[in-house]
């Protein structure tokens, strides 16, 4: 009976293809936009986290500037750090595994005819801890090459794709400016960052080769500090804090010229943000699948005045109401599954496409699939229910008169 | 009155009102019958006489306000929605003066349509509906939609539909209304055809003598109350 009853649907909803396409069409539309948004702000989402977690987890940033502003902003006016704060921090912060001072530039690097704009970094070994870095081929600095500054340097994978080629840097010469270095070591790629940057696009050589040959002064840009596993990072940022306010002697009730970015924060900030706005943006996307209900609730309203006589043959020859009510609550149900099942096909192929576009992964989540298609099921049982029950309580008699 | 067979049909004292105080319509007031199977009683009355309120509550599609009907001795007036519905599943056959098939559906599918909702196998509900067209008298019409027959097909069609489930009863309204004299002979002769083969009791409303002519009994309705009720000795 359940399968004639879905039959019965099929060949109602194929007898007024156009009309059930129009209608289904509401709820294609708002199937589609949630899907779609929902994947891509699931997306980008994952993108910000992953981006930020691969900076390197437990990772603080300490930088020039007052708290407040972005990574990176107001550097210029405040004091500069120096090596010794860094391994001030080293020596006197407990929970810390690892810190590295790094003074950075954009600088051009140039092997034979090839050149690419790249940033530069003077820092230790330990930056490569901090930033979890892994060799894919090469070595490391040696303590003797950044104690005498030595114009070694390791490079990312972006570097060596624009500057190499096909061949092996290691061994191989670049010129930073003027300064020819020998490259050592190259890093396994990481791909992009939380805010879209390439970190694979890096130059690295011994601080001291930084200070003395590029930049000509004994500054450290920022300092970056991983705190152990078991460390809470809010501690050992207070502590830094409190350390570097005492080295830079910042009184009491002077604002700090310094800032302490915890990674970890920022990344729980930002991914509460992009799912707060996701939500909003797939509750937009709900309120045009309610629309399409409507629809459908409309359509199946006009279905059942024009089949009145219909229905009353049935009611005639045996049909309990029940069976009458399930036969356009099924109708209606298919109707916006038909249209789920489109919609979730459409919103994915739309999600692909937007992600491709907007550089952020693409996640499939069966979730979101199969609770699209769930919810719209249920508008199909919602908005089908009221037309249903119109045409089971028609009276008989009335329904086999009706013109 | 004379019967063949134990009765099938017992109204007492019925009566249907409509509406509510002064615009109160008694569309029944007082109808005592009773049919026995096998019968084939032509009910005919002018317009507003009460028949097809009478013809509507024998088809358990319509409960009485007074008295009582008993189908089989069962009183319907008792019965809920959907025990009227299943007294109609297993035991009634309707055939209507506009046929009333199922638009767009082609013949064979509108006669399997009652055995259908009996839960009956698609490969058995096939076979029953090819043996009702062919009592019909239309073989080689099973896939033609209505609308690709002529009237009195349709109603040969409608017809197979109220037999298919092999009913007690067969409830005729108006069936030769909408036919030319030579399909409403065809159509009475199929009726009585089926009355004296298959042994099914058929009450028919009609408002031509011609046609009523055929049944064997004849009750004529007049305000709401039974008229006259005689046996007809020229049937055929």
């Amino acid at each position: 009976m359940f399968l004639e009853t879905i039959l019965l649907a099929f060949r109602a909803i194929r007898r007024n293809t156009l009309r059930s396409t129009l209608t289904a069409l509401g709820i294609i539309i708002g199937v589609a936009a949630v899907t779609a948004l929902v994947t891509i702000g699931n997306g980008t989402t994952q993108s910000v986290v992953s981006g930020v977690s691969r900076l390197g987890s437990n990772l603080l940033s300490v930088r020039p500037g007052e708290p407040g502003g972005a990574p990176g902003s107001a550097r210029s006016t405040a004091r500069p750090f120096n090596a010794a704060d860094a391994a001030a921090i080293a020596d006197q912060i407990g929970g810390v595994k690892a810190v590295a001072p790094i003074a950075s530039a954009k600088v051009t690097s140039v092997v034979g005819n090839e050149n690419w704009e790249t940033s530069v970094a003077g820092t230790l070994n330990t930056y490569f801890e901090a930033g979890q870095w892994t060799l894919a081929s090469g070595r490391l600095f040696t303590e003797g090459e950044l104690h005498a500054g030595n114009p070694v340097c390791v490079i990312g994978e972006t570097v060596r794709r624009h500057l190499f080629g096909k061949s092996d840097p290691i061994g191989q010469a670049l010129r930073l400016q003027r300064i020819p270095c020998t490259v050592i070591g190259l890093l396994a790629s990481k791909g992009a960052g939380a805010f879209g940057m390439d970190q694979d696009d890096i130059v690295i050589i011994p601080l001291r080769a930084f200070q003395r040959r590029i930049a000509g002064n004994i500054d450290v840009d920022f300092i970056n500090v991983a705190a152990r596993a078991d460390t809470a990072t809010a501690k050992v940022k207070r502590d830094i804090e409190n350390l570097l306010r005492e080295r830079r002697r910042i009184g009491t009730g002077q604002r700090d010229d310094f800032s302490v970015f915890d990674m970890t924060e920022i990344s729980s900030t930002l991914s509460n943000i992009t799912t707060v706005l996701t939500g909003l943006l797939s509750a937009v996307a709900a309120v045009s699948l309610l629309v399409g209900g409507i629809g459908i609730m409309n359509i199946m309203l006009v279905s059942v005045t024009e089949r009145t006589r219909e229905i009353g043959i049935r009611l005639a020859v045996g049909a309990l109401r029940r069976q009458v009510l399930a036969q356009f609550l099924v109708e209606a149900v298919v109707l916006s599954l038909f249209g789920g099942l489109i919609g979730v096909a459409i919103g994915l192929s739309l999600a692909a496409a937007m992600a491709g576009w907007l550089n952020v992964p693409f996640v499939f989540e069966p979730t979101v699939v199969v609770g699209s298609f769930m919810f719209s099921g249920l508008v199909g049982v919602l908005f089908g229910y009221f037309p249903a029950r119109r045409a089971a309580n028609l009276n008989p008699i009335d329904a086999l008169r009706h013109e | 009155m004379p019967s063949t067979g134990p009765v099938l049909i017992k109204l007492q004292d019925l009566a249907r009102s409509y509406g509510q105080g002064s615009a109160t319509v008694n569309a029944l007031r007082g109808v005592s019958l009773d049919i026995a199977e096998g019968e084939f009683v032509a009910i005919m009355g002018p317009s507003g006489s009460g028949k097809s309120t009478c013809m509507n509550i024998m088809g358990c599609l319509d409960t009485p306000t007074g008295g009582h009907f008993y189908f089989r001795g069962l009183d319907v007036g008792a019965l809920s929605n959907d025990q009227r519905a299943l007294l109609r599943r297993h035991y009634i056959g309707f055939v209507f003066q506009g046929y009333n098939l199922l638009p767009r559906t082609s013949a064979i599918e509108n006669v399997e349509l009652p055995l259908i909702y009996r839960q009956m196998g698609a490969r058995e509900r096939r076979s029953l509906a090819l043996n009702a067209m062919r009592q019909v008298g239309l073989a080689g019409w099973e896939n033609h939609a209505p609308n690709e027959l002529s009237g009195g097909q349709q109603q040969r069609v409608a017809i197979a539909r109220a037999i298919v489930t092999a009913p007690a009863l067969l409830l005729a309204d108006e069936p030769t209304g909408n036919l030319d004299t030579a399909r409403s002979l065809e159509i009475m002769n199929l009726l009585i055809r089926l009355n004296r083969s298959e042994g099914i009791t058929i009450v028919m409303v009609t408002h031509e003598p011609d046609m009523a002519a055929f049944a064997r009994r004849i009750v004529r309705f007049k305000d709401g109350e039974i008229e006259t009720d005689q046996l007809n000795s020229k049937a055929a």
